[in-house]
């Protein structure tokens, strides 16, 4: 018996969340009495993940999985589970970890909970918190499978260092095809995305148009952070969509959110409320924002985000 | 093209979330019921492949007769048919079973459906019937051109986008992207005099065991109320985030 994680790497390194995930599992590993196995795809650094916990390392370097096609990524998880005799499968919630979980879940037979954000609170019966109702609500979701399979949600639960003296094992196996091939990808280079980030800088309608957006950019750049948006600020082209946030945008799961000219509308809120720490800038005191924030500035944000981003410089050159 | 769009019924974004029966169960009381919004950009793709190249659609739901107007809003929107299967969703994998059933038995060699729904978020229905049937699937996808038997699909991924391709039979779950919000149709008068005379049939489940159940149900806690700044002391809150917050 054994937990397996997976920990997808990009070209080599992992991601922060593959520490994380490694960090839970390893915790579910011993609520279970057993150890944690860590699956990885042509990664380079393999041995870090022992400092967080990684019994063993299952090795995979193949030129075939160059490219990730989710179809052959599950097969190999599932080859993965099954030599390991995985009880419990855990996955990313990145756009790779939420296309392929699914997949795996089908191919093992599992029950699947996407956006787990804690430890079973059982493991007999198998319970796990899920957000649900876009982070209105949560769900104490029951697995009743032999295997489970769960989707990590980002940032909820923590890096946690807890050494182990792990053994590496590389492992080959077969490699499935598929139809479906890749064709090209862009990536915007440079920039840090809404799913990495620990900090976002969003903007609303009360920011007037795109041409105001030097600010934002300024501000964000400053904080290391990723910029977004509410939805009507990308429905009217203001920004790309993929920085429309909300209910029916991306999730922001940071731990700083700083919202400029945003009302705060539920479907707004339904979209940030994992982030940890909220901070509100409007000119309107009864904007509904101020009650789901901890920290509120009311006034224009042409004269509080300039004032803001001084202040910043000052402490970064302070505690550079 | 036979294309196939699923519909899941969900609670609209504006609905208060309560629960029932100790926590145990969704209140639907007074909650107004929708198209999941992830569906309406997937069928509105479909009505454009119908009235450009030549397709029929048929809708479909998992659920109980609850979930009937939320399918007829999708006939009145200009689906051809409907399709019922008579059980209560509870659980992804369940009703992927159920749905894989109706591609299979429809022979649909497209198949549009949202990327998650937003009452569960699950984001697994497609994926986990495309896996059951071996079909080809797309996640996350934000743009779909087809040509004779060619798909070519666009999905988002961390901090840019993939163009991938394959031939049909093609499942993709869809967002935003795959047509604009300015593009969404919304029924007309004539569409839903039409919606009423549209078949829709009610088809009996084959009834899988569930892998999951919501045992109960939590709200988060109530925020502690906002710290306010003053706005001539901006350099106050750089210091709480640094001090108190701790989050720079
Ligand atoms: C089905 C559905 C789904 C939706 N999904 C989403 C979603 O996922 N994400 C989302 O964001 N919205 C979503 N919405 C829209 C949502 O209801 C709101 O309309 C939207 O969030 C409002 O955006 P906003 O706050 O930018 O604009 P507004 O509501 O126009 O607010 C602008 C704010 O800026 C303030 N302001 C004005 N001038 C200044 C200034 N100089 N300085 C500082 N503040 C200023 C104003 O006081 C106001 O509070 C959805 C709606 C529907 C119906
Ligand atoms: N009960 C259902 N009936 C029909 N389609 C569904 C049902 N549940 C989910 N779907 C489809 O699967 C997508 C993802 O849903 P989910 O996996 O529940 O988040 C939805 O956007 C729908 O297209």
């Amino acid at each position: 018996m054994s937990v397996l994680v997976f920990a997808e790497s990009s070209e080599g390194k992992f991601k922060k969340s593959s520490f994380e995930l490694t960090s839970y599992g390893k915790k579910v590993a011993e609520q279970l009495g057993t150890n944690l196995v860590v699956l990885t795809i042509n990664a380079t650094e393999n041995e870090t993940l022992y400092k967080y916990g990684a019994e063993k390392v299952l090795q995979v370097t193949n030129n075939a999985l160059v490219i990730f096609n989710a179809k052959i990524y599950a097969n190999v998880v599932k080859q993965a589970a099954e030599k390991e005799n995985a009880q419990v499968v855990i996955i990313d919630s990145n756009a790779n970890g939420l296309y392929l979980a699914p997949l795996v879940s089908v191919n093992l037979n599992a029950g699947y909970a996407s956006n787990v954000m804690a430890l079973p609170s059982s493991t007999s019966p198998f319970i796990v918190k899920r957000k649900a109702f876009s982070s209105k609500a949560f769900s104490n979701c029951e697995i009743s499978t032999d295997i489970k399979v769960i989707a990590l949600a980002k940032n909820s639960y923590g890096v946690f260092e807890n050494e182990v003296s792990g053994v590496m094992e590389a492992f080959s196996p077969e490699i499935e095809t598929s139809n479906l091939t890749s064709e090209k990808i862009e990536q915007t280079t440079g920039k840090v995305t809404i799913a990495d980030a620990d900090i976002v800088v969003s903007g609303g309608r009360g920011l007037k148009g795109p041409e105001n957006w030097g600010m934002v950019e300024e501000l964000a750049s400053i904080l290391g952070a990723a910029t977004a948006c509410s939805k009507p600020v990308s429905d009217l082209g203001w920004r790309p969509h993929s920085e429309h946030v909300g209910q029916t945008g991306k999730p922001v799961a940071s731990n700083l959110y700083i919202a400029i000219g945003i009302s705060g509308a539920i479907q707004h809120l339904a979209g940030i409320n994992s982030s940890k720490v909220k901070v509100v800038i409007n000119t309107d005191a009864e904007a509904p924002f101020f009650k789901a924030a901890d920290y509120g500035i009311v006034g224009d944000a042409f004269e509080v985000v300039p004032k803001l981003i001084e202040k910043l410089k000052e402490f970064k050159a302070n505690n550079a | 093209m036979k294309i196939l769009v699923c519909i899941s019924h969900v609670p609209d974004t504006t609905s208060k979330i309560n629960f029932t029966e100790n926590n145990t169960k969704f209140d639907s009381n007074g909650v107004q019921f929708v198209i999941n919004p992830y569906d309406e950009f997937a069928l509105t793709r479909a009505m454009w492949f119908k009235e450009k190249q030549g397709a029929s659609i048929t809708v479909v739901n998992v659920g109980n007769a609850s979930t009937e107007p939320t399918l007829r809003k999708a006939l009145a929107i200009g689906a051809d048919d409907a399709i019922r299967v008579n059980t209560e969703a509870i659980d992804g994998f369940a009703v992927a079973k159920e749905l894989a059933e109706v591609v299979k038995n429809g022979a649909y060699n497209l198949v549009l459906a949202g990327k998650e729904s937003i009452d569960y978020n699950g984001g697994m229905v497609p994926g986990m019937v495309a896996s059951l049937l071996d079909y080809n699937f797309v996640n996350a996808c934000i743009g779909l051109e087809i040509e004779g038997e060619k798909a070519t699909i666009s999905r988002e991924i961390d901090g840019g986008k993939e163009v991938l391709s394959c031939n049909l039979p093609l499942i993709i779950a869809g967002q935003k992207g795959l047509v604009e919000e300015k593009d969404l149709r919304i029924p007309n008068m004539r569409g839903i005099m039409m919606a009423r005379k549209k078949p829709l049939t009610v088809v009996d489940p084959i009834n899988n065991e569930a892998g999951t159940a919501s045992v109960s149900f939590e709200k988060p806690e109530a925020k502690s109320s906002c710290k306010m700044i003053d706005a001539d002391n901006v350099g106050e809150l750089v210091n709480l985030l640094h001090t108190e917050a701790k989050v720079i």
